[in-house]
């Protein structure tokens, strides 16, 4: 079963919006009618009262003199509506009674003849005002008849204090109702149309306020083993405090987002600092024997028998040995002994260097190289680690293809960055890419970034790799040596 | 409706003093000529026109007097507060010796009118005034012939009286207001000037179509003008002749055609014995009656 807690904000705001305009607008129409009813109610008992004063005052004389032509147009006249004009605070009728409350005149005569008891005509006037519980009233009274439908006004006609006679006004509620009819209709119909205006509009805003917290939750549900990229979250930037949780949600993105490849890059520098330690403690291992084997072999070929056969045989396992020397000292890579620094002159001595490989593949080379001076840091490391990197870059580009090296510095660092537009390198190769025999095309020995990574750790320095569709870029940070003192 | 009511109060209230200022500041030779509700004297804009229209007959200025009763009227006829007055048959009758007959109107060719018994035109069975016993009974005015004396007379004949005869009686003080009374239905029965119950047939039939009359009494003077004894004989024939030469006058004839008159005419005394002879038969049954107790 549906709850309505479970229903979407998307309905669930708009919805309470819809209600509390439909509730705000029946409230204030009901009270309206309410209020025009009740005025309409005052107005009549005001003007009834006050014509009922008037009306018995100047009745005093007729009935004294029992002039009773006077009498009747006293209360004709005031009470007269206007042929064909239903008027809502003209009495019904007006009856003047007696001592003995017989009708004394009335001005609808024909109803209430002359010398007869009102009930007579209208056995309703008996129940409301000539019960025994309900005596005349000695002042004057406004009897509610809900049964008859209508109010009734009692005046005493008083004369010198003596009572001789009793106004009765009678008010039919009849134009009352279709009043109260005609204004419901008419509150019920403006509440329709404010409605049918506020209605859309309510809706309207209601999703406006729920569509970021929709985003903000749809935003939430994506985040999951992966975090997404801060661009395909699409939250509005506003200030009030929706805006402020999405700002929130999205900084928190950015640093689990930054704690993520942190941890990445603390797992592949752990991973390479393992390999370099085990390679390094591996050379060191074979290259104790090795030195051994090879002082043996040439020990032997200086003053042994010379049989071409042996000859042969031992220089294979020297040339053998040998190979096995190089790869292991590729593996060991040690900075060498402070050597001196790195100037203009290395990087021309680099661009002569790799200038038949450019000519090989009709790479086009371009250059920009912002260090004027030298440069406190070791040359010998820095160009190996400058060529290897335009080495590679010349291989991963095609034919024809476009290698950018930039070369600059600021106070406490050179930068190197070498761009090409070869083949991209795929996300899951990037963690890879540093360690020993990780070749990304045929013929390399896979051990060209390795060596690089190791030049650049023990250098203190920083390598990064970004690439993308027809553009990778490898950038080296290294820290200058600080000038000695 | 209290507006209503409070403009007609405002009114009376503006009007009293004018109407007091006028009464005892008359310019010294104006004619003070009364009138009383014998014809449908509620239409102001006719009475200023005749108002008018007898200034320039007499050379003087005219002012006329209205009442809410005959007696006033003729009581300030008999004192010389007025010059003439148009008056009912009856009390001319009663105040022969002071008063002098100056006109009698001409209805129908004659200076005769008759009473009309009416009543409520939803009444069907009424057809007699002996069929409204125990009913409220409207008069016009005490001093009206046709209004008052009349049914009392036919009363009388009966050997009853209106106090014994009917439940209740009231006065409206005017014809028309009799027609309305029983027209409204606050009166089962009234009596009333035939000739202001025809005139009324043209210009309110609205209200004479809710009457019927039942009875339709024998042919009396028409109500005349009378004049004062202290009017100078010049004055009385200059107001003679203007009243009579209406009828020849192109400014006086659309005003008889308003009242629904043909003229006036001289008139004879005797054109009111008929009423005279009604008052002297209640007038003795009275007697007799005082004088059995």
């Amino acid at each position: 079963m549906l709850h309505l807690k479970d229903i979407s904000l998307w309905y669930k705001i708009p919805l309470r919006v819809a209600a509390l305009v439909i509730v705000t607008a029946g409230v204030l129409a009901s009270v309206l009618v309410y209020r025009s009813i009740s005025d309409l109610h005052d107005n009549l008992t005001a003007n009834a009262t006050r014509v009922g004063r008037l009306v018995a005052d100047t009745l005093v004389e007729p009935i004294l003199h029992d002039d009773v032509w006077r009498a009747f147009e006293v209360v004709n006249l005031p009470f007269r509506s206007m042929p064909n004009q239903a008027s809502d605070q003209s009495a019904e009728y007006v009856l003047v009674l007696d001592t003995h409350n017989l009708v004394y005149v009335s001005n609808k005569p024909d109803r209430f003849p002359m010398m007869r008891a009102p009930e007579i005509s209208e056995p309703s006037i008996a129940t409301y005002l000539n019960t025994p519980a309900q005596p005349w009233p000695d002042e004057m009274a406004v009897v509610d008849a809900p049964a008859s439908n209508a109010l009734f006004l009692l005046t005493p006609i008083k004369s010198d204090g003596v009572r001789i006679g009793t106004l009765v006004m009678n008010y039919s509620k009849t134009p009352f109702s279709i009043r109260l009819r005609s204004l419901t209709r008419d509150a019920i119909l403006i509440t329709l149309l404010v409605l049918a205006a506020l209605l859309p509009l309510g809706v309207y805003w209601g999703r406006r306020m729920a569509s970021p917290l929709l985003q903000l939750s749809d935003a939430m549900k994506r985040i999951g083993p992966h975090l997404p990229a801060p661009e395909e979250i699409r939250l509005e930037e506003s200030k009030d405090e929706i805006g402020l949780l999405a700002k929130s949600f999205k900084a928190m993105l950015g640093e689990l987002k930054e704690k993520e490849q942190l941890q990445q890059q603390i797992i592949t520098s752990d991973r390479l600092a393992a390999l370099g330690r085990l390679a390094s403690g591996v050379a060191h291992e074979i290259n104790n024997p090795l030195g051994g084997m090879l002082n043996a072999i040439s020990t032997f070929k200086r003053h042994g028998e010379q049989d071409p056969i042996t000859l042969k045989t031992l220089s294979i396992l020297e040339r053998g040995l040998l190979q096995i020397k190089e790869t292991v000292a590729a593996l060991l890579v040690e900075a060498r002994a402070q050597t001196r620094p790195f100037d203009l002159n290395d990087v021309a001595d680099i661009c002569t260097l790799v200038q038949p490989d450019t000519d090989k593949k009709q790479v086009n080379f371009t250059r920009e190289i912002d260090i004027v001076e030298a440069q406190p840091i070791s040359s010998t490391l820095v160009r190996q680690v400058i060529i290897n990197l335009l080495l590679n870059a010349f291989h991963a580009t095609q034919p024809h293809g476009h290698v950018h090296l930039h070369i600059y510095c600021d106070r406490e660092h050179l930068f190197v960055d070498v761009i090409n537009d070869g083949s991209h390198i795929p996300q899951d190769k990037v963690s890879y890419l540093f360690e020993p025999f990780t070749t990304l095309s045929e013929g390399g020995s896979g051990l060209g970034l390795w060596v690089i990574y190791q030049i650049v750790q023990q250098l203190g320095g920083l390598i990064t790799v970004q690439s993308e569709p027809d553009r990778t870029q490898f950038t080296v940070q290294l820290p200058l040596e600080k000038p000695h003192e | 409706m209290v507006s209503c009511l409070r403009r007609w109060l405002w009114l009376l209230l503006l009007l009293a003093p004018l109407a007091q200022a006028a009464e005892k500041t008359p310019s010294p030779a104006a004619v003070r000529i009364g009138l009383t509700p014998v014809f449908l004297d509620d239409q102001a804009a006719f009475v200023s026109a005749w108002r008018i229209y007898l200034e320039a007959r007499l050379h003087r200025p005219v002012t006329f007097v209205q009442r809410g009763s005959y007696r006033e009227t003729v009581d300030m006829l008999r004192e010389g507060k007025l010059d003439f007055a148009w008056v009912c048959g009856y009390p001319y009758v009663r105040n022969r010796d002071v008063f002098r007959l100056l006109a009698v109107p001409l209805y129908k060719g004659e200076p005769l009118y008759q009473s009309y018994i009416i009543v409520p035109a939803g009444d069907k069975q009424t057809r007699s005034i002996s069929d409204l016993r125990g009913k409220v009974f409207a008069f016009s005015d005490p001093d009206s012939n046709s209004g008052h004396l009349y049914p009392e007379y036919l009363l009388a004949k009966r050997d009853e009286t209106a106090a014994g005869f009917f439940s209740k009686t009231f006065y409206t003080w005017s014809h028309r207001k009799v027609v309305e009374a029983v027209a409204s239905g606050l009166a089962q029965g009234g009596a009333v000037d035939g000739y202001v119950w025809d005139t009324l047939v043209f210009s309110h039939p609205e209200l004479t179509n809710k009457t019927r009359v039942i009875a339709e009494s024998p042919q009396f003077g028409h109500p005349p003008f009378v004049a004062s004894r202290s009017v100078s004989p010049q004055l009385f024939d200059d107001m003679q002749k203007a009243l009579v030469n209406m009828v020849h006058d192109p400014e006086g004839s659309p005003m008889l055609a308003i009242l629904n008159l043909d003229g006036f005419v001289y008139g004879d005394p005797h054109l009111f014995d008929g009423i005279a002879e009604m008052f002297q038969f209640i007038e003795a049954r009275r007697n007799a009656a005082s004088q059995r107790h």
